[in-house]
């Protein structure tokens, strides 16, 4: 196969499959005979083109809540796994609170947060993402800074450079491609995050408020509308990490 | 081009240990790398330290580096402690495995040094093309390392090693990870490199016909404790050619190494 026939190809297939799946929605939909519950693509689309602007005023509410809960979560993770590598204690010390934090269950912490700040305030979602952004992002740069072998380390100090010299050219160059896979996973989570967080309480506005609130209702090809949104908006942010990866990459290949 | 290395009083040895020991481990379960290591490199000396697996040759070299600090005796780099010695970047290192940064171009490896050191850019970028040219990979300036060979990487490590002109070269089985074609070629080009600089060199090995090859003097240990058990002068001059390893001369020091290594010649094994 020939390198034109293949990047064609790449672009193809995951179009293929799409429509595949659009097909068997519509077969599902359309042969359940309750489009209530399941409706057509055409129904979801034409909620679509109808309320634009309901939707996109909920995506940019969620959009918002996961962003700063992933530039919080980012930014925790990061200074505390820099912590934990420096000081082997510390790691013994938040290795379990981190693994607990992982299995901690949005649904039960959801509506403390929500108390706690207001039922007005967003921040109580936008904690929940950063709490979802943090574990992959801690677990991966703490990693990723443990990662320079032995005989570079001893190369560096052969070379007498200092502390910051070696962290700066060694550690920190090896751990930047663990830092993205982080944040490529930490991306999805926190949108996800912030999306259930809305569904259960807190300020009535959000893709996961719309949803919730048309299912219940009746409206359900709005609140797939608004799932389709949803799906766009996860996708967004997976790109935008991809994208900054391979812009950094490329200065510093790893 | 300019090679030679910072100047040095001929008098100063490149190495003197009198008495250098090292253990590792708690007092009660200590374990012995090395015991009662008397050696002296002169400047611009080629000494190979050879033996069996665990006699402490690598821990001998790396305590010459300051990598690891002797549990007894004392050791002088050029007059001074190994410390003070490393921090003035008297010596150049080169491991075993490359060591190189995959992130950095060879040109970028070769100056990691000076650039650590604080030489200004242009004055690094001329000194590293110069040691690509040395160790013959100017064409491949701006590859990366896994874009390399593994021995192309290392005469990236041995040119990275050069970069500060050191009086003093430690090599850790340099050749070890490559195979018999390209070790001896890369022998050859060692041996053409240091003529050209002058550098004192210790040079850890286990194969026989490399010490011999590259050496002045081959320092032969023996394990448990590591210690040094016989020195052999290997008198063949600076200027050694390819031919010299199908000399009997050459035969004939291997056979003398391989007779102190074993401890017994071993004419008189076959004799029996």
């Amino acid at each position: 196969m020939n390198v034109a026939a293949e990047r064609t190809l790449r672009i193809v297939m995951p179009v293929v499959v799409g429509v595949l799946l659009v097909v068997a929605w519509w077969a599902i939909s359309a042969n359940q005979g309750r489009v209530v519950l399941v409706p057509t693509p055409a129904m979801v689309g034409e909620q679509l083109v109808t309320y634009p602007d309901l939707i996109l005023k909920a995506t940019g509410v969620t959009a918002l809540n996961a962003l700063v809960g992933l530039g919080l979560g980012a930014v925790l993770a990061i200074l505390l796994a820099g912590v934990a590598a420096w000081l082997r204690i510390v790691d013994w010390m938040v290795a379990p609170v981190v693994a607990a934090v992982a299995v901690v269950p949005i649904v039960a912490l959801t509506p403390i947060l929500n108390t706690m700040f207001g039922a007005s305030s967003q921040f109580g979602r936008q904690l929940v993402a950063a709490l979802a952004a943090f574990v992959p992002i801690f677990i991966n740069v703490l990693r990723g800074l443990r990662q320079a072998k032995p005989v570079q380390r001893d190369l560096f100090a052969s070379l007498a450079a200092s502390g910051g010299q070696t962290f700066a050219k060694l550690t920190l160059p090896t751990a930047l491609p663990y830092l993205f896979t982080g944040l490529t996973i930490a991306s999805s989570l926190a949108v996800i995050s912030a999306l259930v967080a809305e569904y259960f309480g807190g300020p009535a506005n959000g893709l996961g408020t719309a949803i919730a609130t048309y299912a219940k209702t009746g409206k359900s090809s709005l609140a797939w509308a608004h799932v389709m949104a949803a799906i766009v908006l996860g996708l967004v942010f997976f790109l935008v990490t991809v994208l900054i990866q391979r812009i950094v990459a490329r200065r510093i290949p790893a | 081009m300019r090679f030679e290395t910072k100047a040095a009083p001929d008098a100063t040895p490149a190495v003197r240990a009198v008495g250098v020991g090292k253990t590792f481990g708690t007092r009660r379960r200590a374990v012995g790398a090395i015991t009662d290591v008397d050696l002296e490199i002169a400047a611009g000396e080629f000494v190979s330290l050879i033996g069996p697996s665990g006699c402490g040759k690598s821990t001998l070299m790396r305590i010459i580096a300051d990598l690891d600090a002797p549990t007894a005796g004392t050791l002088e780099v050029f007059g001074k402690s190994a410390k003070a010695a490393r921090l003035d970047q008297d010596y150049g290192i080169a491991f075993q495995q490359a060591g190189l940064l995959p992130w950095r171009t060879v040109l970028q490896n070769i100056a990691l040094p000076l650039e650590l050191h604080g030489v200004p850019y242009a004055e690094r970028a001329e000194r590293a093309e110069q040691l690509a040219a040395l160790v013959g990979l100017s064409e491949f300036r701006d590859h990366r390392p896994d874009q390399l060979s593994g021995g192309m990487q290392q005469r990236v490590a041995i040119a990275r090693s050069l970069a500060e002109k050191p009086r003093l070269l430690l090599m850790d089985e340099p050749f070890g990870a490559l195979d018999e074609m390209t070790r001896e070629r890369m022998q050859g080009e060692l041996a053409r490199i240091v003529s050209r600089t002058g550098a004192a060199v210790v040079f850890v090995t286990h194969s026989i016909p490399e010490a011999v090859f590259l050496s002045d003097r081959v320092v032969v240990m023996s394990p448990r404790p590591g210690r040094i058990t016989a020195e052999i002068e290997v008198p063949f001059g600076k200027d050694r050619a390819d031919l010299l390893r199908e000399s009997p001369e050459f035969f004939a020091k291997v056979t003398e190494v391989r007779e102190a290594l074993h401890g017994t010649p071993v004419e008189r094994a076959n004799e029996r």
